[in-house]
């Protein structure tokens, strides 16, 4: 394998006396789309800004494209595109313009820029808004906005912080079909997100964080194999029956997970356990058998459920 | 596999080092749309001109000058009052809408992860002030003439003269702002902008007040700008001019400094 675009060795990001990332090591290779998941505070924005150079690094080493982000921050950011969690579009220039400024603020021409305005504001579905202020967009406008934004120089490294989240399903799959484009003309991805499905549909490799640590690493498939037997059964019992429900199947082999308002039990057999609930007449009112996914993965490795 | 590779649009060779004029590009295409705004800022001066000068001017005809040459009270309070307008000009500009971008849109956030550093914001965007502050500048200053209030050529030294001002306070005005946390602390600026412009000799020379107060009054960088553009207006030079100079020289340097330090400190956590 050719040298890292980005690795991490201990990358520490201390607020205070708080561990918001804690000695956190990764390599993402070029060309890949490297996706990072974890619960809210788990540390993901924190790593973001650290790659992207606006955040100070506490301790630990990192180098984007081989380049240090403390000296050599302006060459980095040059190279890359960055959807940040929050959008923080220029509220006092309209659509067309937020992204022509970014784009001389990458020290494109002016002809360049035009014409990826037109193609990038397509993109975005916001043709027919270029001229309009920023401020009456829609949520999910805005967002798409600051997605084209974060294209305008052609980047070889995009940087994307939970991108989708306010994007209708049309949205989001015209945004992954994009990504897939970006991705095929070579360049690199790091996305956070909280969406499984998205996850499992982008990512090459991902890491899992939870409080500033990474609990696990890989590809989707691996991830799911490793952590997460092959069946799940989720069981919805009547509320009352919710309290000390955790006692009651604590015989179950392959582990449970309470949730508020079910039960997920992993199994490798989901027949014989439904079976078994039946014998000890502990039957739900509804049950469901899937296969697992990387939620469940990432259900077992922090204990709590993404979607809040 | 024949994929073709999307032409850098950038190649990295083109990276200049100064990219404070991207702030310029960005607020030129914000302040085009609202110019009419930008023409109040012309207005406020020349009225207080007409008023003062017309009025005041025909009770009082004559007032001593730098070097105490006598000379007219209008042409006495007007390079005064172009000082005073290169100050509330330029830190109407790095206070109230620096702060607005700065903690409520979070524009210089998104900026940040572009090659543009905090020191290319700080320098951007005093030098915007400075860009504006020059336009009023001159716009007084041909009103000036057409008053027939200018008596040398050497008037024209007002201009980069009042954008020498302009860089003091708006730097000290910027260095401010990264200490403000809400709108309150806003009524501050005007607590120390009034009373300067009331009391830096903008409508009175300095020895009208009592000598042991006239130390103090020294103090002001807006009496350095005043006695500054009386001299460049009438042409009357000593050696007390170079210390006008170099006190707002040094103001805006120490402001600037500290503006960038600070914006670096705020924006990169
Ligand atoms: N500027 C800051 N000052 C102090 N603490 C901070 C700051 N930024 C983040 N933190 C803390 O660091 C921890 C990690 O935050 P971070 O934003 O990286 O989490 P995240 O994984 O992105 O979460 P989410 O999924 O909610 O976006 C949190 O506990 C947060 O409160
Ligand atoms: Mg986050």
């Amino acid at each position: 394998m050719s040298e890292p675009l980005v690795q991490a060795r201990g990358l520490t990001k201390k607020f205070g006396d708080f561990l918001a990332v804690d000695a956190v090591d990764f390599d993402i290779a070029k060309g890949e789309a490297f996706g990072f998941l974890g619960p809210n505070g788990a540390g993901k924005t924190s790593t973001m800004k650290m790659i992207t150079t606006v955040s100070p690094i506490t301790e630990g080493k990192l180098t984007v494209f081989g380049l240090d982000p403390t000296v050599e921050g302006r060459q980095i950011r040059q190279r890359l595109g960055v959807v940040p969690q929050e959008d923080n579009l220029d509220m006092e220039l309209t659509v067309a313009e937020n992204l022509y400024i970014y784009g001389r603020y990458h020290d494109m021409p002016r002809a360049d820029i035009r014409r990826r305005i037109t193609e990038l504001l397509e993109f975005a579905q916001l043709s027919d808004r270029s001229e309009s202020p920023v401020e009456p967009l829609s949520g999910g406008m805005k967002r798409r906005l600051t997605i084209a934004r974060a294209l305008i120089s052609d980047p070889d490294l995009v940087i994307l912080d939970e991108p989708t989240t306010g994007l209708d399903p049309q949205a989001r799959h015209l945004l992954w079909d994009r990504l897939y484009r970006l991705k095929r003309e070579g360049a690199t991805l790091i996305i956070t997100t909280h969406y499984m499905d998205e996850a499992e549909q982008l990512c090459d490799r991902l890491v899992v964080m939870d409080k500033g640590k990474i609990v696990a690493e890989g590809s989707p498939r691996q991830l799911i194999a490793q952590y997460a037997p092959r069946e799940v059964v989720e069981l919805r019992y009547p509320e009352e029956q919710m309290e000390g429900i955790g006692e009651r199947l604590g015989w179950l082999e392959g582990g449970i997970e309470v949730l508020a308002d079910r039960v997920i039990v992993y199994t490798d057999d989901a027949e014989a356990t439904q079976h078994e609930l039946t014998i000890r007449d502990i039957q739900p009112e509804q049950v469901l058998v899937r296969r697992s996914s990387l939620e469940d993965v990432f259900l077992k490795l922090t204990g709590r459920s993404l979607v809040d | 596999m024949s994929v073709s590779l999307p032409t850098r649009l950038t190649p990295p060779g083109r990276m200049t080092p100064f990219r404070a004029h991207r702030i310029w590009e960005r607020n030129y295409l914000v302040y085009r749309r609202v110019w009419k705004v930008i023409l109040t800022g012309f207005f406020e001066p020349v009225f207080y001109l007409f008023s003062i000068g017309i009025g005041i001017g025909e009770l009082v005809p004559e007032v001593p000058g730098p070097g105490g040459v006598p000379i007219d009270y209008t042409a006495f309070v007007a390079p005064a009052l172009m000082a005073a307008s290169a100050m509330n000009g330029t830190v109407l500009e790095t206070t109230f809408n620096i702060f607005f971008r700065l903690k409520f849109e979070k524009t210089y956030d998104g900026i940040l992860t572009t090659p543009m550093s905090s020191r290319d914001i700080a320098i951007g965007e005093i030098g915007w002030a400075l860009v504006r502050g020059a336009l009023y500048s001159t716009a007084f200053f041909v009103v000036m003439v057409a008053m027939g209030l200018t008596v040398s050529w050497w008037s024209v030294l007002t201009i980069p003269g009042a954008v020498l001002i302009g860089f003091a306070f708006g730097s000290v005005g910027l260095a401010a702002t990264t200490f403000m946390r809400s709108w309150q602390d806003f009524d501050l600026v005007s607590l120390v902008t009034m009373p300067l412009f009331l009391f830096s000799t903008t409508f009175y020379p300095l020895d009208v007040y009592p000598p042991a107060i006239q130390p103090l009054i020294r103090l002001s960088p807006l009496y350095h700008g005043n006695e500054m553009l009386r001299a460049f207006s009438l042409g009357i030079f000593d050696w007390t001019l170079a210390g006008h100079i170099a006190f707002l020289l040094v103001m805006g340097l120490i402001g600037a400094f500290v503006a960038s330090r600070r914006l670096d400190g705020l924006l990169r956590k």
